[in-house]
């Protein structure tokens, strides 16, 4: 039995580290783009040598590659992560199982299904297995010094080009990653009242800001600040959700934090059912308050 | 130019939904069934490019029980030219159904095949994945702007961080997310309209195997709801005597 975590980057192996360390055998550790590594244990890291991550097909090739006897192959869940481990599961026809929760017990794998609403228990036949994870249900990683390191060349070019890029984060910590995490919904009205009241209070506490399908439906957030089923999923320390009812689909996404705050001028609203601190008041009134608190 | 669309029977996205008397899978007395909505995109993506060209035809295709001819009956409704059934009680996973289409597609030799970014029952996001890797063609998932480009397909998609653009060569599979667009709405007239509209059952194609078994199903358990804040003041104190700040 042994592990090969697949991670984008430094940030994200340490993600894995929980898991990977959990997991009762040895592990190593894909990078597949350049940079430090964090010490997390692996008894070796293998390193690809390139700034971005290349489209899926060539990077699926490349993976293929590296697949060697491990009878587990793992990322932290995420969009990169499910576009190619799925496309090299394909590849060796090998089983997968995404948003893997736990593991209740060697060869089963916990995970949600229909929005979160259910839990799904699984059993897999045939290896290696693929596996995504989400990092919140398993232990925190230890610091532990990494094996020895060797370096992987770019992989060959694919047929599919990347003709433009972007970001938008605007300097905040990874919305999957970050330790607090601020989230509004529709609302705040309009983008430039999102941006100061989400934003700033998410500055102000070194979080993440995020969003509601709806607030980025009526484009008041970016896409890629969506929390919940469609969305990304977080499991932050600290989740403060500011006019925002609590719908399955969000709710989905970020039920796992540890502290919920919910502020809501709706006393009856889903959310705080779920929150571990409700405050019924008008979020254009409590956000600053809160702002001017922490100051 | 013949663009496939596979669809997925689900039960209804906003039906509340509870496990099972043996806790072997969902309870589906009383609910009812819907198109995959990111399918549904796919559909309406695959209607709208046809409505620029007139030369694409849309063959929608889904592997499941018979009941999901209701569902094909839908995408025909949208604009759909033809539907096929590959009729199947079996439990299958996204391997199994990644097969199907597969050897469905080496049949139908589509330029293009849409559907959408996972199903929404069990969330797995891999049979097209899957399906590109078994046909060996470029894939772009997460679509959010599809627009054809001679013997290219341009597509903008969502990433973890914002947004990408790919180029890929024909024949591709592009995986469809929401902002992709929003599906026309159907009424039933459309619907019973959409009957003489080709519908073909057969039977599996292939004899693969799932490779995950779901075991359990369970209700997870509830968050305990916390407790009221009164204001601002009082909800900083608990935070910070929580160690939260």
């Amino acid at each position: 039995m042994s592990l090969l975590l697949i991670a984008l980057n430094a940030a994200d192996a340490q993600a894995g580290a929980g898991f990977a360390q959990s997991f009762g055998s040895e592990f190593d550790v894909l990078v597949l783009t350049k940079g430090d590594v964090p010490a997390i244990g692996a008894r070796q890291v293998f390193s690809v040598d390139q700034a971005d991550l290349a489209p899926a097909d060539a990077m699926a090739t490349m993976v293929q590659g590296q697949l060697g006897n491990y009878t587990t192959i793992a990322a932290v869940s995420a969009m990169w992560s499910k576009d190619l481990l799925a496309r090299v599961a394909g590849l060796v026809d090998a089983p997968m199982v995404t948003d893997v929760i736990a593991i209740p017990a060697p060869g089963q794998y916990l995970r949600p299904i229909v929005a979160g609403s259910l839990l799904a228990t699984v059993e897999v036949d045939g290896a290696p297995v693929f596996l995504t994870i989400r990092p919140a249900g398993f232990a925190k990683p230890e610091e532990r010094a990494n094996g020895s390191t060797s370096s992987l060349g770019a992989p060959s070019n694919g047929v599919t080009v990347r003709t433009n890029k972007s970001a938008s984060q605007g300097g905040r910590p990874d919305l999957t990653q970050a330790k607090v995490v601020v989230s509004g919904g529709r609302p705040l009205g309009d983008a430039a009242t999102f941006e100061r009241l989400i934003g700033g209070l998410a500055d102000k506490l070194g979080g993440a800001a995020g969003a509601t399908r709806a607030a980025v439906d009526s484009g008041i957030a970016s896409n890629e600040l969506q929390v919940g089923q469609t969305g990304k999923i977080v499991a932050p320390d600290l989740y403060i959700a500011a006019g925002i009812s609590g719908s399955t689909q969000h709710m989905a996404g970020m039920k796992d934090s540890k502290i919920i705050v919910a502020i809501n001028t709706d006393g009856d609203a889903a959310i705080f059912q779920i929150a571990d601190y409700g405050l019924v008041m008008d979020l254009f009134e409590a956000l600053p308050a809160i702002q001017s608190a922490l100051d | 130019m013949k663009v496939l669309v596979p669809v997925k029977r689900v039960i209804d996205p906003y039906a509340k939904v509870k496990a099972n008397a043996e806790g072997t899978g969902i309870d589906t007395t009383g609910v009812k069934f819907e198109i995959n909505p990111f399918d549904e995109i796919a559909v309406e993506e695959a209607v709208r490019q046809k409505e620029k060209n007139p030369a694409i035809t849309i063959t929608v295709v889904s592997v499941g029980p018979e009941a999901a001819e209701e569902q094909l009956r839908k995408a025909l409704a949208i604009g759909a030219d033809e539907a096929v059934l590959i009729q199947t009680d079996d439990e299958l996973d996204s391997r199994a159904v990644a097969h199907e289409l597969a050897a469905f597609a080496q049949e139908l030799q589509p330029n293009l095949i849409l559907m959408g970014k996972q199903a929404t029952d069990n969330d797995a996001n891999q049979a097209g994945q899957r399906l590109a890797a078994k046909l060996g063609w470029p894939q772009a998932t997460f679509a959010c702007a599809v627009e054809f480009a001679g013997d290219n397909l341009t597509v903008r998609r969502e990433t973890d961080e914002g947004e990408e653009t790919l180029s890929l060569p024909l024949p591709a599979v592009v995986t469809t997310d929401l902002r992709l667009n929003e599906p026309r709405y159907i009424a039933l007239p459309g619907i019973i309209k959409a009957r003489s509209k080709p519908l073909t059952k057969r039977p599996r194609l292939t004899d693969a195997k799932p490779l995950v078994r779901t075991v359990k199903v369970e209700q997870p358990a509830p968050r305990q709801a916390g407790v009221r804040v009164n204001s601002v003041a009082e909800l900083m104190t608990a935070l910070r005597d929580r160690g939260a700040l």
